[in-house]
C-alpha cells in the first residue's frame, strides 16, 4: 500500500516509518485523551470503549479474518472476567503478591483454555454449522452462570477489589484514570499482536480458508487446524477484554456471557467493517459512542441502532471502514476535491430528512406512551405540544423536502463518483 | 400414570408449536441456503397483530388476518431486503436477518410497549375439555394441537401432491433447471418465505394467548427453533417435526420431574458434605432436573452437531 520511495528503513526487519506511523499515532492520541477529556465519566465511557476495541478486533479474527460466524463470543470474554475476578479476591484473600496489571493475561489464558476445548470439536467445519455450535454452547455456559453458583455467583454475580493487589510501582489503581492507562497499554499491545497475527503465515492461511478451504487443503494445509488456531487466538484476546473488564468495573454478572453481549459484538464488529483489521476499531468507537451519548437522549436509542445496522448490511456491507477505504482511489487519483459540493448538496439534506424522521418518530413514540394528557414534550431542544397538528406536519413535511433534495441531486454524484475515479479525471 | 399422560399433552402442545415455526424454518433454509434469525420476530409480530386486530374484530377474526398480513410482511422483507443482500454471499444475509429480529424486537416495543398484552384466548375455548385425574386439559390446548396438525397435513399435501408442491421441491434442488423451464424462481423463493414467516405468524397467533405476548417472547422461542431444526436436519420437514416433538416432551418431562443430582452422588458412594456452603461441588448437590431443563436442548444439538453434523434426518451438510 505504502509508496515505496517513502521507505525509510529503521532497522533491518523491514519496519518502516509508514507502518509504525498509525501505531505512533494511536499510542499517542491514548495518551493525550485525558487531558482533553478529563472528567470521570468520560474516562469511563474511554475505558468502556477500549476494552470493546480489544473485543471486537477478536470477534474480527474469526468473522473478517477466518470466516467463522460466531454466536457465542461473549462466553470467552465472561470466562476469561469471571477468572480474574476470582483472582483479584484470592490475591485479597491469600495476600499474593500478584501486581494488577498482569491480571489480564490470566484472562486471557481462561479464555484460551476454553477457546482450547470448545474449539476442538466447534472448528471441524465452518459456515453454518460452526455458527450453530457457537450459539449452542453460548446458550449453554450462559444458562449454567445460573445454575453453578460457586462460580458465577447467580444472579447478582461475583464482585471483587482491584486495589488490593500489589501495588504497581506505588500505584493501587485507586482512581479512573490508573484504570485508563492500564487498559491503553494492554489495547495497544493486543490490537498490535493481533494486527500481527494477521500478517503471520497463519494468519494469511486463515484468510485463505475463509476465500476457498478447499483450494487450501489441496495446497496441503489443513482448514481445520487453521480454523482452530485462529479460533484459540480469538479466545485469548476476548479472555483479555474480560479481564480488562474485570479490572474497571470489578463486577460480572450472567449478562457478561449472555447472547445479548454476542450479538452486540457482530453488531458493533459489522457496523466498523470485516474487511479492514480498523473497521472493529472503528465500530466499537462509534458504537460506544451511540450507546452513551444517544441512550441519555432518547429512550429508542436501541430503535436507531438496529436501523442503522439493518441499513449497513442492506447498503454498506463494507461496514464504516469500507465507505472510508472507497474513497482512496479517488484522494489517490487527486480527485477527491471533486466530490466535496456534491456530497454537501446530497448529504446535507439526507442528514436533515432523517433527523425529522427520527423527530417524527420521538413524537409518535410520546404520543403513545405518555401518561394520558400530557401533551408537551421537547424535541431537538423545541418545546411542542403532541396534541396540535403543526409538529407533525412540520417533522412529515420537511423530511418529504429533504428526500426530494436528495434524490434530485443523488444522480449528480453518482456521476462526480464516476468522473473522480476515472485516471484523467473525466476530462475526456 | 396421570402425571405422564399431562406431560404427554403439554409436551404435544409445545412440541407441535415449535413444529409449526421449525417447518416454515426450515423449508427457507433449504430453498435459500439462509437462517432466517428473524424467524421468531415473525412469529411474535403474528401475535401482536392478532392482539390488535382482535380488540377490534375478535379472536377469530385475528387468527384469519394476522397470519396473511405477517406473510406479507415476511414476502416483502423477502423481496427488498434479503434479494438485496443475497448479492454479497451467505454471512451478510445471516447477519441481515439477525438484525431484523433486533429491529422487530425495537419495533414492537415501539408500537405496543414493554409489558405483557392482555391477549387472551376467546371465550367459547376457555373451559377445561376433560380431565386426567385432577388435572384440567383445557379446550384451547385441544384446539392447539388441532390447528397444527391441521398445518402439517396441508403442508405435507401442498408439498407432494400438488404442482406448486413440485415445482418448489424442484427449485429446492435444481433452481437453474427450473428457471430454465420456465418458472419464475424469485417470484417461488418469495412465496415461500411468505408462506413460512406467515406460519410462524399463524403460530404467534395461537400461541399468544397461551404463553403470553411480550416483547421477550421471540427470544424465549428463537434459539430454540434453531436447536430444532439442527437435531432434525436442515432442510428436512420430517427430521422438524421429530426434532420439535422430541424437544418438546424433553422440556416439559424435565420440568415436572423431581430427579435430583444428589441421588447420582450418593449411588456413586460420595458423601453429601456436612457444610454446604464450603463444598466445591455444592451446586452439584443442589441441582435439579427442571432447573437444567431449558438447556437439555442446546446439550442435544451440540452433541448432534458433534457425532453427525447432518442432524437425525438431515441429507447434506448444514
Amino acid at each position: 500500500m505504502s509508496d515505496t520511495t517513502q521507505k525509510t528503513a529503521v532497522r533491518p526487519t523491514g519496519v518502516t516509518m509508514s507502518m509504525a506511523l498509525p501505531w505512533l499515532i494511536a499510542g499517542a492520541f491514548l495518551l493525550v485523551m485525558p487531558y482533553v477529556f478529563t472528567s470521570n465519566s468520560a474516562i469511563t465511557i474511554m475505558n468502556q470503549m477500549a476494552i470493546t476495541i480489544i473485543f471486537a478486533l477478536s470477534y474480527n479474527m474469526l468473522l473478517g479474518q477466518a470466516g467463522m460466524l460466531s454466536f457465542g463470543h461473549a462466553v470467552y470474554m465472561g470466562v476469561g472476567g469471571f477468572m480474574c475476578v476470582h483472582i483479584m479476591n484470592y490475591v485479597e484473600d491469600y495476600s499474593i503478591p500478584l501486581p494488577l496489571p498482569l491480571l489480564p493475561l490470566f484472562g486471557g489464558l481462561f479464555g484460551l483454555g476454553l477457546a482450547t476445548i470448545v474449539g476442538s470439536f466447534s472448528t471441524r467445519r465452518a459456515g453454518t454449522v460452526f455458527a450453530m455450535i457457537s450459539l449452542g454452547v453460548g446458550e449453554l455456559i450462559a444458562a449454567c452462570s445460573i445454575i453453578i453458583v460457586a462460580f458465577f455467583g447467580g444472579e447478582e454475580g461475583v464482585s471483587g477489589d482491584r486495589t488490593m493487589g500489589l501495588p504497581f510501582f506505588g500505584n493501587e489503581f485507586l482512581q479512573q484514570i490508573d484504570v485508563y492507562y492500564l487498559i491503553s497499554f494492554w489495547v495497544m499491545l493486543s490490537a498490535l499482536l493481533m494486527f500481527l497475527f494477521s500478517r503471520t503465515p497463519v494468519g494469511r492461511m486463515a484468510n485463505a480458508v475463509r476465500d476457498n478451504p478447499e483450494r487450501a487443503e489441496f495446497l496441503g494445509y489443513s482448514a481445520r487446524w487453521v480454523r482452530y488456531y485462529s479460533f484459540c487466538a480469538a479466545g485469548f484476546f476476548a479472555g483479555i477484554a474480560g479481564g480488562l473488564f474485570a479490572i474497571s468495573y470489578e463486577i460480572l454478572t450472567a449478562e457478561n456471557l449472555g447472547l445479548l453481549l454476542s450479538g452486540e459484538i457482530l453488531l458493533i464488529t459489522f457496523l466498523g467493517g470485516v474487511g479492514f483489521f480498523f473497521g472493529p476499531i472503528i465500530g466499537a468507537i462509534v458504537f460506544t459512542l451511540l450507546q452513551t451519548v444517544l441512550s441519555l437522549q432518547t429512550e429508542l436509542w436501541q430503535l436507531y441502532v438496529g436501523a442503522l445496522f439493518v441499513a449497513t448490511v442492506m447498503f454498506f456491507p463494507g461496514g464504516l471502514a469500507g465507505v472510508l477505504m472507497m474513497h482512496v482511489p479517488a484522494i489517490r487519483l487527486g480527485n477527491a476535491k471533486l466530490l466535496v459540493v456534491p456530497y454537501i448538496k446530497t448529504l446535507i439534506p439526507a442528514t436533515i430528512g432523517i433527523l425529522a424522521i427520527s423527530g417524527f418518530i420521538e413524537i409518535l413514540f410520546y404520543s403513545r406512551h405518555a401518561p394520558v394528557g400530557e401533551t408537551e414534550m421537547t424535541v431537538f431542544w423545541t418545546d411542542i405540544d403532541t396534541a396540535s397538528i403543526v409538529p407533525w406536519i412540520v417533522t412529515v413535511g420537511l423530511a418529504l423536502v429533504c428526500f426530494w433534495i436528495t434524490k434530485r441531486n443523488a444522480p449528480e454524484l453518482v456521476e462526480t463518483w464516476h468522473r473522480a475515479n476515472a485516471i484523467d479525471g473525466g476530462k475526456a | 400414570m396421570e402425571l405422564i399422560l399431562v406431560n404427554l399433552i403439554d409436551g404435544l402442545v409445545y412440541g407441535l408449536l415449535l413444529f409449526m415455526l421449525s417447518a416454515g424454518l426450515t423449508l427457507i433454509f433449504s430453498m435459500m441456503g439462509v437462517l432466517n434469525f428473524a424467524h421468531a420476530s415473525f412469529y411474535m409480530l403474528g401475535a401482536y397483530f392478532a392482539y390488535q386486530i382482535s380488540t377490534y374484530m375478535g379472536f377469530w377474526m385475528g387468527l384469519l388476518i394476522a397470519p396473511v398480513v405477517v406473510g406479507i410482511a415476511g414476502a416483502g422483507v423477502e423481496r427488498y431486503g434479503l434479494r438485496r443482500v443475497h448479492q454479497y454471499g451467505h454471512v451478510p444475509e445471516l447477519i441481515f436477518t439477525f438484525g431484523l429480529a433486533l429491529l422487530i424486537e425495537e419495533f414492537v416495543q415501539f408500537i405496543w410497549g414493554n409489558s405483557q398484552l392482555p391477549y387472551n384466548e376467546p371465550a367459547i375455548l376457555d373451559f377445561a375439555l376433560f380431565s386426567i385425574g385432577s388435572n384440567d386439559i383445557a379446550a384451547y390446548k385441544v384446539f392447539m394441537i388441532f390447528v397444527s396438525i391441521g398445518i402439517f397435513l396441508a403442508l405435507l399435501y401442498v408439498l407432494t401432491r400438488t404442482r406448486v408442491g413440485m415445482v418448489i421441491q424442484a427449485a429446492l434442488s435444481y433452481p437453474r433447471t427450473v428457471e430454465n423451464l420456465g418458472h419464475n424462481v424469485p417470484l417461488v423463493f418469495m412465496g415461500v418465505f411468505g408462506v413460512g414467516t406467515g406460519l410462524a405468524g399463524l403460530a404467534g397467533v395461537i400461541a399468544g394467548p397461551q404463553l403470553g405476548t411480550f416483547p421477550g417472547m421471540a427470544i424465549l422461542l428463537g434459539s430454540i427453533v434453531f436447536v430444532t431444526i439442527v437435531i432434525g436436519g436442515l432442510g428436512s420437514l420430517w427430521g422438524a417435526l421429530v426434532a420439535s416433538l422430541l424437544i418438546g416432551w424433553m422440556t416439559t418431562f424435565a420440568a415436572s420431574s423431581s430427579f435430583q443430582f444428589a441421588d447420582i452422588l450418593l449411588a456413586l458412594g460420595m458423601e453429601k458434605p456436612a457444610e454446604m456452603s464450603e463444598s466445591a461441588l455444592r451446586d452439584l448437590w443442589t441441582l435439579t432436573l427442571p432447573q437444567i431443563g431449558p438447556i437439555l436442548p442446546y446439550m442435544l444439538m451440540v452433541l448432534v452437531l458433534v457425532v453427525r453434523p447432518y442432524g437425525l434426518f438431515g441429507k447434506r451438510d448444514a
